[in-house]
């Protein structure tokens, strides 16, 4: 089968980080992704079936991850070599059309009993991520044993699997991951009814973020920042109220809710360092030294801010967090919710029909075949600037798909 | 050739630009251009000369504060000892620019307070008139006043900035008929008279104009500040056909019958901006009468201006103090002062203009009401050129309807955060959603003119009111009514697009981008603007 897979390669990764750091997606070309014939994975068990990819999305995390940019926080929780790719719609040998939720928890790695959040539906928070019968991976895209969507095919246990149902198309089935995503932080944001809440950033995630608060939260106001003119446009029809440039966000922030600014020499010059107030909420999308700065400055004393964009490391003054007893909330993956009326539900029902409600499935921008991988990461590692927003490969013409 | 001062002023004149016709000089923020007008369809409205100053201005003075207008006694005799004196003045808005001492306002000051004085008057406050401008700093303050008027009041908390957000410093005293609630000064309510000292620049300036705007707040300025106003003040310069000049009367009216006793005392000043000598005095004189020092100079400063930092050029242009002489000063009561005083400030500005034109050019300089010692920022390049530039008109606007107006401005992304903190969020988010003056005022202005941030620093600091990016919008709401299309030459282009205008990167493509508007062959008219003009059009 044709995959993308990903080494462990020391030179090649930093010769990726530095390619990177002259054009954003540019770890694709020197780095250790490499275009390979490989077996087919061999399933890890005897529930385990075959998914042959249809799309699968090029995420943030993987980018990092192609680019030397990923955290080595990582590096016991991954398994090489590894193919990656876990925003999957694919078929099964049936030729069920499925949607991946690729998270390895206690069931797909044989680990009985399982662990406490996995049986209260929290698969993201799995206390068994790097044990069981499978080689370390948190998700499905990171752990050898699985192999991953950048593929023709790979290996999903069962509980890993959604059915998509016919009237969903690939493209917006392969987004229902990432709402499922979206959904999580702003189901676990906390927004008061009548509050104020920030999204920073208008990328996929942002803009799924966006969605899932206008759904499922009653906010007075969401604000989100976003760098170029489709992302505007999209982050103000997804739901948000006010949609200002990243530079802009104090200052808005100031405006809708009617703090007062405090400034950096403490005089009254009219320029705006922080906050004396700030919005309740602030989701972070971005997870850069200086948006989780800027999400410090305008979060009032008390509120919250939640950790979507994946941070790796970071440089920041944490004094703001301790003086205005900030509380700071990491958002990964998804697994049950519990909503506002008390129900609880699976995050990916909840995405389903995230997506069909606000036909996210127009979010994939652009997508390639997987022979043109470094075009393909490349105009992933741009796609605000580019216009676009989730790029995706497209597996579905791909001879070797039919091969197997 | 003459300079001027010996022969009588020539009054302004349109020039009919032809093959032999020099470039003209385009003021161009804290910089110039040299443009060339298409020959045959062309003309230049230049400025009168400088009238000639009062010889004596503080005899002028005194003779007028001793022999007033209208029904109003002597000023000595509307002084008592036991009696609350309020000297209100205008604020650094005006003149334009900053003149040389002694300042007007000091001249005028020092003879009232003298009078005072001999009157036995000893309960005297000075504030400036300044509405919901920017508070004036200390050296402001004494450029005005002079130092020893400053030194005997101010460390006695006696000459202070007007607080229209004070609320135990304003009143509201009534209501017009139109239903315009007239909210006033307390300290200036409560005093037995208000002298008000005035420079009337330009004809918008003055009568009641000086105390219902100056001392009030934004309860009685959002009756008359708005788009309705705008949009039914044509123009907002020419005083019968201005909503504002009306309401302003009206709420002068109620102020009087409220028993607010006001002593009005009104100048004009001459158009000698730049000077008969020095630097600058080129500006003041016609192109084709440069001589060769003339010619040097200007080449000479071009080039300094083109290798110095913006930074560099703003500190050395807000070093400018014009030369003004004033040409006219009379006291009294309100109306009748203002009658006296607006044929003054004609007689120096009107300048006779045939016809309207199908482009109107015009270069704005680096100074405007509201940015002296700041920067020029990207709202008031719109208020400057499309609010008072446009408006300097009596009859009918220079430029025909759906004509085009091509600004030559600089009109940097770039704003003094200490003077203009909502203006940068008005043009952060406002502007970013709509240009629109009508969807601005109901949407955001309210918010801004609440906003506590906002008054904070407009009380505590040296910030414009919230709401004041709002009434530069609205200054412009007739020209964007009226014309087709905005052109901006050699203006930052993203600041020029938030604006809602179009870049251009030269004169000559400008004209090009208007002839989708106006057609081929479309006359043009440069308002060559300052030294001040008033375009008189039938």
């Amino acid at each position: 089968m044709k995959a993308l897979q990903f080494s462990r390669n020391i030179p090649r990764y930093a010769a990726a980080r530095v390619a990177a750091g002259f054009t954003p997606g540019g770890g694709a070309s020197v780095g250790p992704l490499r275009l390979a014939d490989l077996d087919p994975p061999t399933p890890p068990g005897p529930d385990w079936v075959r998914v042959r990819p249809r799309l699968s999305g090029i995420c943030g995390s993987d980018l990092a991850t192609v680019d030397g940019r990923s955290a080595r926080y990582f590096e016991p929780l991954v398994s090489f070599p590894f193919v990656p790719g876990h925003e999957v719609v694919g078929d099964l040998d049936d030729g069920t059309r499925v949607v991946l939720e690729p998270v390895l928890g206690c069931v797909s790695r044989n680990i009985a009993p399982t662990c406490t959040p996995c049986s209260d539906g929290m698969l993201g928070n799995c206390e068994h991520v790097s044990f069981g019968d499978l080689e370390p991976g948190i998700q499905t895209g990171s752990c050898h044993d699985t192999g991953g969507g950048w593929a023709t095919a790979f290996c999903a246990h069962p509980s890993q699997l959604h059915t998509v149902p016919d009237d969903l198309s690939d493209e917006a089935a392969v987004i229902v991951e990432p709402a499922a995503c979206g959904l999580h932080a702003a189901l676990l944001a906390g927004v008061p009814d009548d509050g104020t809440v920030v999204v920073l950033g208008a990328g996929t995630l942002g803009l799924l973020t966006l969605a899932s608060l206008r759904a499922h939260t009653a906010p007075r106001t969401i604000i989100a920042t976003a760098r170029y003119p489709d992302q505007r446009r999209l982050a103000a029809d997804l739901g948000a109220d006010l949609v200002i440039a990243p530079d802009e966000v104090r200052r808005a922030v100031r405006r809708v809710t009617g703090s007062r600014a405090i400034t950096r020499g403490g005089g009254h010059d009219g320029s705006v360092h922080s906050l004396s107030g700030g919005a309740d909420v602030v989701v972070d999308c971005v997870g850069s030294s200086s948006s989780l700065t800027d999400a410090m400055a305008v979060t009032r004393p008390r509120g919250r801010i939640v950790l979507v964009g994946m941070p790796a490391s970071v440089n920041l003054e944490l004094t703001p967090l301790w003086h205005r007893e900030l509380e700071l909330v990491g958002a990964y993956t998804y697994g049950t919710e519990t909503l506002a009326d008390g129900t609880t539900a699976r995050t990916f029902d909840l995405a389903f029909d995230l997506v069909r409600r606000y036909d996210l499935g127009r979010l994939v921008s652009a997508t390639y075949p997987l022979r043109r991988y470094r075009d393909a990461i490349q105009h992933a590692a741009a796609a605000g600037r580019r216009g676009a927003v989730k790029v995706a490969f497209d597996l579905r013409d791909d001879r070797e798909r039919e091969r197997l | 050739m003459s300079n001027g001062r010996h022969l009588a002023p020539r009054p302004g004149f349109v020039l009919d630009v032809d093959r032999n016709s020099p470039p003209i000089v385009f003021h161009h923020g804290e910089g110039f251009r040299l443009e060339k007008l298409p020959a045959g369809r062309s003309r230049v409205i230049y400025p009168a000369e400088p009238l000639e100053g009062l010889p004596d201005p503080d005899g002028a003075i005194r003779d007028a504060l001793l022999n007033p207008i209208g029904d109003s006694a002597p000023l000595p005799a509307l002084l008592r000892p036991d009696m609350k004196l309020t000297i209100a003045f205008d604020d650094i808005s005006l003149p334009l620019p900053p003149m040389r001492r002694p300042d007007i306002r000091q001249r005028v000051i020092e003879t009232v307070l003298d009078m005072a004085a001999e009157a036995g008057v000893d309960d005297v406050h000075l504030i400036a008139a300044l509405a919901v401008h920017r508070r004036m700093t200390e050296d402001e303050l004494r450029h005005a006043v002079g130092d020893r008027v400053y030194d005997a009041f101010a460390p006695r908390g006696l000459l202070y900035n007007h607080d229209a957000e004070d609320p135990d410093g304003m009143v509201v005293l009534g209501e017009t008929p139109h239903g315009e609630a007239v909210q006033f000064n307390r300290r200036a309510a409560e005093s037995d008279l208000v002298v008000y000292v005035n420079i009337n620049l330009v004809a918008m300036d003055g009568g009641h104009k000086s105390t219902a705007t100056g001392l009030t707040g934004y309860t009685s300025l959002r009756h008359n500040h708005n788009v309705h106003t705008m949009l039914n003040s044509t123009s907002f310069m020419d005083q019968d056909g201005s909503a504002l000049h009306a309401s302003n009367w009206r709420m002068g009216k109620v102020l009087r019958d409220a028993g607010v006793r006001i002593f009005q005392v009104e100048t004009t000043v001459n158009n000698d901006t730049f000077g008969r000598e020095g630097p600058l005095s080129m500006l003041q004189k016609r192109e084709w009468e440069w001589s060769a020092r003339d010619r040097a100079s200007f080449l000479a400063m071009q080039n300094g201006l083109k290798v110095l930092p913006t930074r560099v050029k703003r500190e050395i242009f807000s070093k400018w103090r014009a030369p003004y002489e004033l040409t006219s000063v009379q006291a009294g009561e309100i109306e009748a002062v203002h009658e006296v005083t607006t044929a003054n400030v004609y007689r120096q500005h009107l300048v006779p203009v045939e016809g309207q034109t199908d482009i109107l050019t015009m270069g704005l300089p680096y100074i405007c009401p509201y940015n002296v010692n700041s920067i020029m920022n990207p709202i008031l390049v719109m208020c400057l050129g499309l609010g008072y530039f446009f408006n300097l008109y009596r009859g009918r606007p220079l430029v025909r309807k759906g004509g085009v107006v091509i600004i030559s401005h600089p009109t940097p992304w770039e704003f003094n955060p200490v003077h203009h903190p909502s203006y940068i969020d008005f043009f952060e988010q406002v502007l970013a959603d709509t240009t629109d003056p009508a969807e601005i005022e109901r949407k955001y202005e309210k918010q801004f003119a609440e906003d506590e941030w906002y008054i904070h620093l407009y009380r505590n600091s040296y910030a414009y009111h919230g709401v004041h990016p709002f009434y530069m919008w609205y200054w412009g709401a007739h020209a964007l009514d009226h014309v087709a299309r905005v052109i901006v030459v050699g203006g930052n282009t993203p600041a020029v697009r938030r604006l809602g205008f179009q870049p251009a990167s030269t004169l000559a493509d400008a004209l090009e981008m208007a002839s989708d508007v106006v057609g081929p062959q479309p006359t043009i008219t440069h308002i060559k603007n300052p030294p001040l003009l008033m375009a008189d059009v039938t």
